[in-house]
């Protein structure tokens, strides 16, 4: 079977496990960010309360594996009551887990505006809160961006594991075929390429951009 | 079917899941020195002075840097025995992570070689050392300790990565808490364990990390002790 056969009779079966591998992308992509952006903001908090849940949260997230966290909360939530759809287990799993390794990234973001804004914004009667929202936020997405755009490269490659809790993405599709066809070089190499082309042509020029925007909003 | 977490069957299992743990630290220390090897031939790769083996080395890396390791798994485990080459799961996982990590390990090397200034380089050239020389008795020395954390950093993201090597059945921690689970069907106990486990030993390796990093800044003199 040439490999045009192979995609004239499969590719369709692949393309639509793209879809929703691009769903899973969007939706764990959004709730990380929310995430390290609240957690961020907790671990600058003076309240040693307020801050000691966001480390702990933190080192959970970032000291056990992601496919033991995807497993924990689709067979293990069960236990307590709580069922979640795959997709919503996985977007779930996915977010919280990003969420910590991109709450880091806010934290330094955050550390790495200069003092002199924080003392001009203190100087000015800013209340804490307007400091932080229209002072510090706008000025961290330059700094932010290229460390989250690495982020979010590896939480593309990281929604594959979502297959492993059912969910009908391209790494599932993918997996299908092969038990069924046994072209493990046609349907894994072309799997491979489809993450390829989507993180390279898709992803990386979309954050580049995000970059450059960010960078001009600032006036740099 | 009893709810909640039962104490006495995390404790029948407890053995078993610590045997399990030993495999997933040698999977761990194996993939970690292959990587460490590969990321070296993708220095050489990228430092040769042939422009196309320059150009092969970085599409090859960024390919292998942007897919999923899990399909790279899948890729090596399914797709070798059609081409006569039959490897046992450990080794099909060992070469990938090596692979996969290698590419990750190579940046590193090349972040601390660049970092060592160029002064250096030529202030050997005036003293007339020659190239090997300067490597290994100037450059070298001095681009280790800035390489570290990085080093550091992914021996930790290896570690908590092995679980995927369970897909293909390689038997380290989660492929024994799977089949436990699966044998007594409870899932509570088991993989509740393994995140216990993983986080013991994350933890301190990473609070290690940090503080390898923190004591090569200062040395560096980036910051003030």
């Amino acid at each position: 079977m040439s490999y045009f056969a192979f995609l004239a009779e499969h590719g369709p079966t692949l393309l639509l496990g793209t879809v929703t591998t691009i769903k899973v992308l969007v939706c764990s992509a959004i709730l990380y960010v929310i995430i390290s952006m609240i957690f961020g903001l907790m671990r600058l908090s003076k309240n040693p309360a307020i801050q000691g849940i966001a480390t702990v949260y933190i080192e959970f997230f970032r000291g056990t594996s992601l496919l033991v966290q995807l497993f924990w909360v689709y067979y293990v939530l069960p236990f307590f009551g709580l069922s979640l759809e795959a997709f919503v287990a996985g977007v779930v799993a996915l977010g919280m887990n990003f969420g910590a390794y991109g709450a880091e990234i806010v934290r330094a973001g955050i550390l790495a505006v200069p003092k002199g804004q924080w003392e001009a914004a203190h100087a000015l009667n800013f209340s804490p809160a307007k400091r932080i929202k229209r002072i510090i936020i706008p000025q961290i997405f330059p700094i932010i961006l290229p460390p989250a755009a690495n982020l979010t490269v590896e939480l593309l490659k990281a929604t594959a594991l979502v297959a492993l809790v059912t969910v009908v993405d391209l790494t599932f599709e993918a997996k299908q075929i092969n038990s069924i066809t046994w072209l493990s070089a046609q349907c894994f190499g072309t799997a491979l390429l489809i993450y390829y082309i989507m993180a390279r042509f898709a992803l990386v020029p979309f954050l580049r951009w995000l970059e450059v925007v960010a960078a001009r909003k600032v006036g740099r | 079917m009893e709810m909640g977490f039962r104490w006495d069957f995390a404790y029948e299992i407890l053995p078993q899941m610590l045997w399990a743990t030993l495999n997933t630290i040698i999977a761990a220390g194996v993939g970690y020195a292959i990587a460490l090897i590969v990321g070296l031939f993708f220095l050489l790769g990228q430092r040769t002075p042939f422009k196309i083996v320059n150009v092969i080395n970085r599409e090859l890396v960024e390919f292998i840097r942007s897919t999923p390791l899990l399909i790279q798994l899948f890729f090596v485990y399914f797709v070798l025995p059609q081409f006569g080459i039959k490897l046992s799961a450990w080794l099909c996982g060992m070469i990938t992570i090596g692979l996969h990590f290698g590419t990750y390990l190579s940046e590193v090397y090349r972040g601390a070689l660049e970092g060592v200034s160029k002064t250096q380089w030529e202030a050997c050239r005036a003293l007339n050392f020659s190239t090997i020389y300067t490597y290994r008795r100037i450059v070298l020395p001095q681009a280790f300790p800035i390489a570290i954390p990085g080093m550091g950093n992914y021996l930790v993201g290896i570690f908590k990565d092995t679980p995927l090597l369970s897909t293909i059945g390689v038997a380290e921690l989660f492929h024994a808490a799977t089949a436990v689970g699966g044998y007594n069907y409870r899932y509570l106990e088991p993989y509740t364990m393994v995140g216990i486990i993983f986080l013991t030993l994350s933890i301190p390796a990473a609070m290690w990390v940090r503080n390898l990093e923190k004591r090569v800044n200062v040395a560096q003199g980036k910051v003030k002790q």
